[in-house]
């Protein structure tokens, strides 16, 4: 597996270099925590119902193959074929396949994180076909060839000016607007035209109910339902862990999902789709791509609760000041951090040290995954399995054999106070990060030790 | 086959059977809080809602508020006039494009939220109640319910081929958290309530 | 008479044996029998959030050397305790570091929690912001977290309350992190030293004359940053300030 070119630490520094855009893209992120809190409050019983919508997802998780059979058969005779795709690659052809049985060479898309995961524009688009993603953060993304710095807000990372400026040179829109109003509906205009004349559609999949065979896909702009019900063909693709067992159990995830989002009561349409429309054609692709191993490692399983809300990437001090992008994984921020290393733990080796482990992302998880905890579990098995770098391993060693023995600890702390080269805030003492933009403190006269020896001892 | 070894990976990986939890327990709320409560939220995410005493007052506002649009469709029978015509079926969903107004019943109403739930049957064809420029939504107040636990038990196991819950008019707010009303479908929700 | 183990984590007594001092001084007051196990070094804690807790198995041994001995093992680091709680084991003695794991508190959740202290004998005329340390915080339950939906409580909030003169300052945000993290700080310096300045400015903003908390690093870290802007706003570890006077 490859390495990243850069590493989170190196792509946040480059994030940092601009303070004023640091700071704008903290506050709009924590504006969006604050609009979840007020959202949370507003329900007395939240804390019962994140504790349901987890245990919902436990037995789901621990009876996945069942309620798979089941979805599936259900799913078939409700008219809808269904496909299974072991990784992505598979996924990635089946809905080529797909494609080209209809010779449809036009996709319009709307969001999926999954086809993000499993990078499905790129392999289309080597296949000479066209994708459009209709999402308006997405299409804002796709015009500026980036990958979505976000999972519910693709384009947070960029500035409405930057917006027209990419509207301006794709869309025509006159140049130097700036206006979201005037942005927004130059944006309608053209993504109406796409699902008017694209024959077939794709969309992610929020919910599978294994009891009926339906899937719900929530959005606010009805992208989804816009291309769904527009297009001859309808391709929905969802990870395997997207099944919930009953219809009635999304009275509790829907009743979490936008509010943990974006503190919405409710996103404006979930749409159960059951049916293909007469003269439809339905399919649903079911994906793996390392689910069924990360089913398997009991210490991150619950990683597979995830119902992408985005609350963790909000309240998370880090990502609010990194970026999106910094993760460089489809999924940022710190459900990314805990789902990336199951996939390719040299590559990702950093994220799960991309956290100083503050807990809140855990405390406004809809589905209570213990985030902090795995992130900590992801850097034993990471350092555990050699992807630590060396350099780190020497000072850590060294900081084992002293503070392990309390005569070396002495001797290192009256030689000069060995903590300033050793201990985490100062461990390269060539080149000391710490210093670098934080003085050190100051080295008092006596240790504590020193001062409990000469008065009490 | 990477059904059978999905399945059968599963099988292997998957830990003891966790149980369901127990359902949480159902609201009993008020009418008139209920109905106060819906309009809040209502309006709260851009939608316009007109409490009525009775059915017949409907027409009347619906003609006075959009009048000036071209192409008005009503699904709801008893709404129909020469100023509101009957909603026609075309299996072509792109022959719709150029509707302004549709005019839905919905028979069940959340309160939390205002989330009006529509099936198949109630939509004429799918694509309508997205691709219209204005939706109008007519709900009994007897059909609105405290949240979606009781919402989802008044579902129950009701057959329907493709349905939805909506919220207010489509939006975003996906450039710089501006909140935009009128993404890709309806610019505006209007909501009748009647006793 | 119950017995204290003093736990003085190796960078407090290195750099901040104030904070150390006052602790001391501060359960004598109280009329605790209190011991310094001077064979005491580390709890292990910076070498496992780096992934390397397979390496902390001497460090654990030592500690629970130094404290299974004792009634109440009482430390002014809300971090270190978090780990001892949640991390100690070891191979040749468990059933004492489980023991050890249920006996150690944080100097804030043993003051409120075991010694019920309602009438504290301090005085510290200032201005001062409360710095919610996340392991404290979401850890130890020291203060309800702004992310649940939950009634308000606050231990350190309630000592402070205790404290004759002194006005606590309110925040912007309340509990965010200040970025040290460990090793993160030096990790991932760019964004630590951001989150740093940013919590330090919410205290300047609002008028601080004393940042205080239950977790010395994370005053180290926000010393460090104020040090650097050359601010005269202090840092002083919760036990300072209840000591004073």
């Amino acid at each position: 597996m490859s390495a990243p070119t850069k590493t989170h630490p190196e792509l946040s520094a480059v994030f940092n270099k601009d303070e004023e855009r640091v700071n704008w893209h903290d506050e709009t992120l924590w504006w969006i925590r604050q609009k979840r809190d007020k959202s949370a409050n507003s329900i007395p019983e939240w804390e019962v119902l994140r504790e349901k919508a987890s245990q919902i997802k436990s037995n789901a998780l621990s009876n996945l193959a069942g309620y798979l059979v089941s979805f599936e058969e259900k799913a078939k005779a409700n008219g809808i074929i269904v496909h299974w795709a072991a990784d992505a690659q598979e996924h990635n052809q089946i809905v080529h396949q797909i494609l080209q049985k209809h010779g449809i060479r036009q996709l319009v898309k709307s969001k999926s994180m999954l086809t993000e995961e499993c990078h499905l524009n790129e392999y289309l688009e080597k296949q000479g076909l066209e994708v459009i993603d209709s999402d308006l953060g997405e299409r804002i993304v796709q015009l500026a060839k980036e990958p979505p710095s976000h999972i519910v807000l693709p384009c947070i990372h960029k500035k409405k000016e930057e917006i027209g400026d990419l509207f301006h040179q794709y869309l025509g829109v006159a140049a130097g607007t700036s206006d979201p109003q005037i942005l927004t509906e130059a944006a309608r205009v053209h993504l109406r035209e796409t699902f008017l004349t694209r024959k077939a559609a794709l969309t992610g999949v929020n919910f599978a109910i294994a009891e009926t065979g339906e899937f719900v896909v929530c959005t606010n702009e009805g992208n989804a339902d816009m291309g769904a019900h527009l297009a001859d063909v309808h391709i929905a693709c969802m990870g395997i862990e997207k099944i919930i067992p009953k219809r009635k159990h999304l009275g509790v995830f829907l009743r979490l999902l936008a509010r943990s989002a974006t503190g919405q009561p409710i996103t404006t349409y979930s749409s159960h789709f059951k049916k293909p429309r007469a003269g439809q054609e339905m399919h649903l692709v079911l994906v793996d791509n390392g689910r069924t191993i990360q089913m398997g490692r009991e210490d991150f399983r619950a990683s597979l609760k995830c119902i992408r809300c985005g609350a963790c990437m909000n309240t998370c001090p880090v990502y609010r000041r990194s970026g999106g992008h910094s993760y460089h994984n489809a999924i940022s921020g710190p459900i990314g951090a805990i789902l990336a290393p199951n996939l390719d733990r040299e590559k990702y080796a950093d994220l799960p040290f991309a956290s100083t482990l503050c807990g809140s992302c855990t405390n406004v998880c809809p589905v209570k995954i213990d985030i902090h905890q795995q992130l900590y579990k992801w850097r034993q098995v990471i350092v555990q399995e050699g992807y630590a770098t060396s350099a780190k391993k020497m000072s850590m060693k060294i900081m084992n054999y002293t503070l392990s023995s309390p005569g070396v600890y002495r001797t290192a702390g009256k030689a000069g106070r060995w903590v300033l080269k050793y201990i985490p805030f100062a461990v390269n003492n060539h080149f000391n990060p710490w210093y670098k933009q934080r003085d050190m403190p100051e080295v008092p006269k006596e240790s504590f030790g020193e001062w409990y020896k000469k008065n009490v001892k | 086959m990477s059904r059978d070894k999905i399945l059968a990976a599963l099988r292997q990986n998957q830990p003891e059977l966790v149980p369901l939890p127990a359902a949480m327990p159902l609201e009993r709320v008020e009418i008139l809080e209920l109905q106060a409560k819906f309009k809040a939220m209502a309006e709260g995410i851009g939608s316009t809602v007109h409490l009525v005493d009775e059915f017949a007052a409907i027409h009347p506002l619906i003609t006075a508020r959009f009048s000036g649009e071209k192409r008005i469709v009503s699904t709801i029978k008893e709404l129909v006039s020469a100023g509101i015509p009957a909603f026609e079926f075309d299996s072509d969903p792109h022959s719709y494009e150029d509707v302004d107004v549709a005019i839905f019943k919905s028979n069940l109403g959340v309160a939390e939220n205002s989330a009006l739930w529509l099936t198949e049957d109630q939509m004429g064809i799918r694509v309508l109640p997205f691709i219209t420029q204005h939706i109008v939504m007519v709900v009994p107040l007897s059909a609105i319910v405290p949240d979606m636990h009781t919402a989802y038990q008044k579902i129950g196991e009701a057959e329907y081929d493709f349905g939805t819950f909506i919220a207010g008019p489509s939006k975003t707010a996906d450039i710089e958290q501006s909140l935009i009303l009128g993404a890709h479908g309806p610019r505006s929700m209007t909501i009748f309530i009647y006793a | 008479m119950k017995r204290v183990g003093l736990f003085i984590p190796c960078y407090v007594d290195q750099f901040y044996p104030n904070a150390g001092i006052a602790t001391y001084q501060l359960l004598k007051k109280l009329g605790l029998d209190v011991t310094y196990p001077t064979g005491q070094t580390c709890c292990g804690q910076p070498m496992a959030n780096s992934g390397f807790e397979h390496l902390t198995q001497d460090c654990n041994q030592l500690f629970v050397d130094n404290f299974a001995e004792f009634d109440y093992i009482v430390s002014p680091s809300g971090s270190c305790v978090l780990h001892v709680k949640e991390h100690l084991h070891t191979e040749k003695s468990e059933e004492k570091a489980a023991a050890v794991r249920t006996k150690v508190y944080e100097l804030v959740e043993f003051l409120v929690d075991i010694l019920q202290v309602k009438n504290l004998k301090a005085k510290f005329p200032h201005k001062v912001g409360l710095h919610q340390s996340c392991h404290g915080q979401r850890g130890l339950l020291l203060t309800q977290m702004s992310e649940l939906v939950a009634p308000y409580f606050s231990k350190p909030q309630q000592l402070l309350a205790q404290v004759e003169g002194l006005e606590l300052i309110d925040l912007k945000r309340e509990d965010e992190c200040c970025g040290f993290g460990g090793t993160f700080c030096v990790v991932e310096e760019a964004v630590s030293v951001k989150m740093g300045k940013d919590r330090v400015k919410d205290h300047l903003v609002n008028g601080a004359e004393y940042i205080t908390g239950a977790d010395m690093s994370c005053l180290m870290h926000m010393e460090g940053i104020l040090k650097r802007e050359n601010s005269k706003v202090k840092v002083l570890h919760i036990a300072e300030i209840l000591n004073a006077g």
